[in-house]
C-alpha cells in the first residue's frame, strides 16, 4: 500500500478529500459535542444553553429527583433481566437450530422478523396484546381463571417487566442469530472428541463451547449493552413512561428535560451520566479487545 | 452463516442414523413448533385486529379472527386517523419518511463507500485515528449529541426541516457504513488495485470501474441496513423535525397515542402495521442479505 515516501499535504489528496466528511463528523459532532454537553453540563442553562457556572449543582439535582431515581431503578432491572433472559434464549435457540433440523430457514425468518420492526410498531403491538380488556388477562379469564391477574400497563409495580416482554420479543432473534454463527464456527472435532470422551452434551455446551465462544459473547454483549442504554422509542410507545412515572428511563428524561422542561442544565448532566455508563463498559472492554495488538488497523 | 452441507463421505461414517419419530425429534420441533407461534403472534394479532370492525373487537379478544372482514380500518389510517390536531393519516407521515429516507441512504452510502475505499486503499497518516474515534462515536449515547446538532443545524438553518434529519441520518450511519466498507475493500485483492495503479488509474478512476462493480453485495447490505435503520428512527425525528416532517414513525405514535376521542384499536392496529410493512418486506425479500447486515455491526474490523 502507501510506500514510505516522506508525507506531504497534498500527497494522496483524493484520499483526504474522501475522507473530509469523516473528519469533522469525528471532530465536531463525536468529539464536540460531547465535549460540549459535558461542558455544559455544569452550567445552569435553563431555555438555553449559556456558560454560567453552577458546578456539580446539577447533579446533585440530578440525583436528588424521584424521576431520575426511578428512571435508573427501571434501567438497572430492565438491564438485568434484559442482559440475562436475552443471552439464555438467544443462546439456547441458536442451540435448538444448531441440531441440523429441517425448516432452519423458515424458523430463523420467524424469530428473526421483529428485530426489523421498529421499537415503535414493537411497542404499541405489545401495548394492544397487553391491554387487560381483550388481550392475554381477558383470555386466560375466559379459560376459567377468574382471579388471573396480569396488567403490566396498568398496575406500576410490573409495568416495566411488560415492556421487557416486547424488548426481548423484538431483540432475542439478533442474539440468536450472532450465537448461531458463533455455534458455526466451532470446529466439529470438538463435539467428536467430547462425545468419545463421553461429556454429556449440556456439560460441552458449558464447559467447552461457550468459553471457546468467548469473542462472539463479548461483542453481543457490547451490542445488547448499547442498545439497553439507548432505550427509549419503545418506552414513549408502549407506556408513555406510564403508569405515572413507573417506566420512565434515562433516555427519556434527558429528552423531556432538554425539550419539554426548558431545563437544558439537567439533560445535559443526565447525558452526562449515560455517557459514563456506556463508557464504563465499552473502554475496558476495548482495552482488552484491541489494548493487546496494536499494529492491527 | 454457513449452509450445512450434506456429508459425501462413503463408508460407514458421520452420526448414526436417527429415527424420524425419534423422542428427541417430538421434543425438538415441538419446541421450535412452540417458540415460531410465540414470535409469529403478534403479527397475527396485529393483522387480524386491522381487519376486525369496532363492535366484533369489544365483543372478542386480540387472537380471535375477524367474522366479517373490513378494510375501513385500513383505509381510515392512511387517510384520516387523527394525532390531536390534525386528521391526515399516516400518508403525510409515509411520504415525508420516503423523502427523507431515500436521500439519507444515498448520501450516507455514497460518503461512507468512498470513505472506506479511502481507509482500505489509500492510507494517509492520521487516518486511524480518526476511524478509532469515530467507531468511538458509535457507542456515545445519541442523548449526550442531540443538543449540540440542534445548535448546528440551527446556525445552517436545517432546524427543523427534512435535509437537516438527512444530514443527521448521515452522520450518525457513518461508522458502521465506513467500518462495513472498509472491511470489504481490505478484502479484495490488492493485485487488482496495484495493477490498476500501473496503468494509471488514479483514486476515482479506480473506484467507479473496478470497486464499486466489484461491492454490488455489500451495496445491497447497506442499502438494506440503512433504509430499515433510518424507516425505523423515532429520536431523531421527534427532535430534528416538526409537525410537519415528522417521520411516519412519529406520526404513527401520535395517532395511536393521542389521548383524545375513542381509542380505535383496528384503526391503531392497520396503522402500526402499514409503518411496520416497509422494513418488513424489504426484511423477507432480501432474507439472508438481512442478516449479513446486521452481522456486520457484530464482526469487528
Amino acid at each position: 500500500m502507501a510506500s514510505e515516501r516522506p508525507n506531504q499535504l497534498f500527497r494522496n489528496g483524493s484520499a483526504k478529500i474522501a475522507a473530509i466528511p469523516m473528519i469533522v463528523t469525528a471532530l465536531f459532532v463525536f468529539v464536540g459535542g460531547t465535549v460540549w454537553t459535558v461542558v455544559y453540563s455544569f452550567t445552569k442553562s435553563g431555555l438555553l444553553p449559556r456558560l454560567n457556572w453552577v458546578g456539580l449543582d446539577q447533579y446533585e439535582r440530578l440525583w436528588a429527583t424521584r424521576k431520575w431515581l426511578v428512571a435508573i431503578e427501571n434501567l438497572v432491572i430492565y438491564g438485568f433481566c434484559m442482559l440475562v433472559l436475552v443471552f439464555v434464549i438467544g443462546f439456547v435457540l441458536a442451540a435448538l437450530l444448531d441440531q441440523k433440523i429441517r425448516f432452519e430457514n423458515t424458523v430463523r425468518t420467524i424469530i428473526l422478523y421483529p428485530y426489523a420492526l421498529s421499537f415503535v410498531v414493537t411497542g404499541l403491538v405489545w401495548q394492544w396484546i397487553l391491554n387487560p380488556e381483550f388481550g392475554v388477562e381477558s383470555i386466560v379469564r375466559g379459560w376459567g381463571w377468574e382471579s388471573f391477574s396480569f396488567d403490566p400497563l396498568y398496575n406500576a409495580d410490573i409495568a416495566i417487566y411488560g415492556v421487557l416482554i416486547a424488548g426481548l420479543w423484538q431483540g432475542s432473534g439478533l442474539v440468536m442469530v450472532l450465537m448461531l454463527a458463533g455455534l458455526r464456527g466451532i470446529d466439529q472435532e470438538v463435539w467428536k472428541a467430547a462425545r468419545v470422551d463421553g461429556i454429556p452434551t449440556w456439560k460441552t455446551y458449558i464447559f467447552i463451547v461457550i468459553p471457546m465462544m468467548r469473542p462472539v459473547f463479548i461483542t453481543t454483549l457490547v451490542l445488547v449493552v448499547t442498545g439497553i442504554v439507548k432505550l427509549y422509542d419503545l418506552i414513549v410507545a408502549q407506556t408513555g413512561g406510564g403508569p405515572g412515572i413507573a417506566t420512565e428511563v434515562p433516555a427519556k428524561y434527558v429528552y423531556d428535560m432538554m425539550f419539554q422542561a426548558n431545563n437544558l442544565g439537567q439533560g445535559f448532566a443526565a447525558s452526562t451520566m449515560m455517557l459514563v455508563t456506556v463508557a464504563l463498559i465499552v473502554i475496558p472492554w476495548a482495552i482488552l479487545e484491541f489494548g493487546g495488538s496494536k499494529n492491527r488497523g | 452463516m454457513v449452509d450445512a452441507s450434506p456429508d459425501t463421505l462413503s463408508g460407514p461414517q458421520g452420526p448414526r442414523p436417527r429415527k424420524v419419530l425419534s423422542r428427541r425429534n417430538i421434543f425438538l420441533y415441538g419446541t421450535l413448533f412452540v417458540i415460531t407461534v410465540y414470535y409469529a403472534l403478534p403479527l397475527y394479532v396485529m393483522i387480524v385486529t386491522s381487519l376486525k370492525g369496532m363492535p366484533e373487537i369489544r365483543l372478542g379478544n386480540v387472537f380471535s379472527p375477524p367474522v366479517e372482514m373490513t378494510f375501513e380500518p385500513w383505509v381510515k389510517a392512511w387517510s384520516e386517523a387523527c394525532t390531536g390536531l390534525t386528521c391526515n393519516g399516516l400518508s403525510t407521515g409515509f411520504w415525508n419518511s420516503v423523502r427523507i429516507t431515500i436521500p439519507s441512504v444515498i448520501l450516507s452510502i455514497m460518503i461512507a463507500s468512498v470513505n472506506g475505499y479511502a481507509l482500505a486503499n489509500w492510507r494517509f497518516k492520521g487516518a486511524d485515528v480518526f476511524f478509532t474515534i469515530l467507531i468511538f462515536g458509535a457507542f456515545i449515547p445519541y442523548q449526550v449529541m442531540l443538543y449540540p446538532i440542534v445548535i448546528m443545524l440551527r446556525e445552517i438553518g436545517l432546524y427543523g426541516s427534512l435535509g437537516g434529519l438527512v444530514l443527521v441520518h448521515t452522520i450518525f450511519g457513518m461508522p458502521i457504513l465506513t467500518l462495513l466498507f472498509r472491511n470489504y475493500f481490505t478484502s479484495l485483492p490488492e493485485e487488482l488495485f496495484k495493477a490498476a495503479r500501473v496503468d494509471g488509474a488514479g483514486f476515482w478512476g479506480i473506484y467507479f470501474r473496478i470497486m464499486v462493480p466489484m461491492s454490488l453485495p455489500i451495496f445491497t447490505v447497506a442499502v438494506i441496513l440503512q433504509v430499515t435503520g433510518i424507516w425505523n428512527d423515532f429520536l431523531f425525528g421527534v427532535v430534528y423535525t416538526g409537525p410537519e416532517t415528522y417521520p411516519m414513525t412519529v406520526s404513527l405514535n401520535n395517532i395511536v397515542n393521542s389521548t383524545q376521542g375513542v381509542k380505535e384499536y383496528n384503526v391503531n392496529m392497520a396503522a402500526t402495521l402499514l409503518t411496520g410493512l416497509v422494513p418488513l418486506s424489504i426484511y423477507f425479500v432480501s432474507g439472508r442479505l438481512f442478516v449479513r447486515g446486521i452481522a456486520a455491526g457484530a464482526v469487528k474490523g
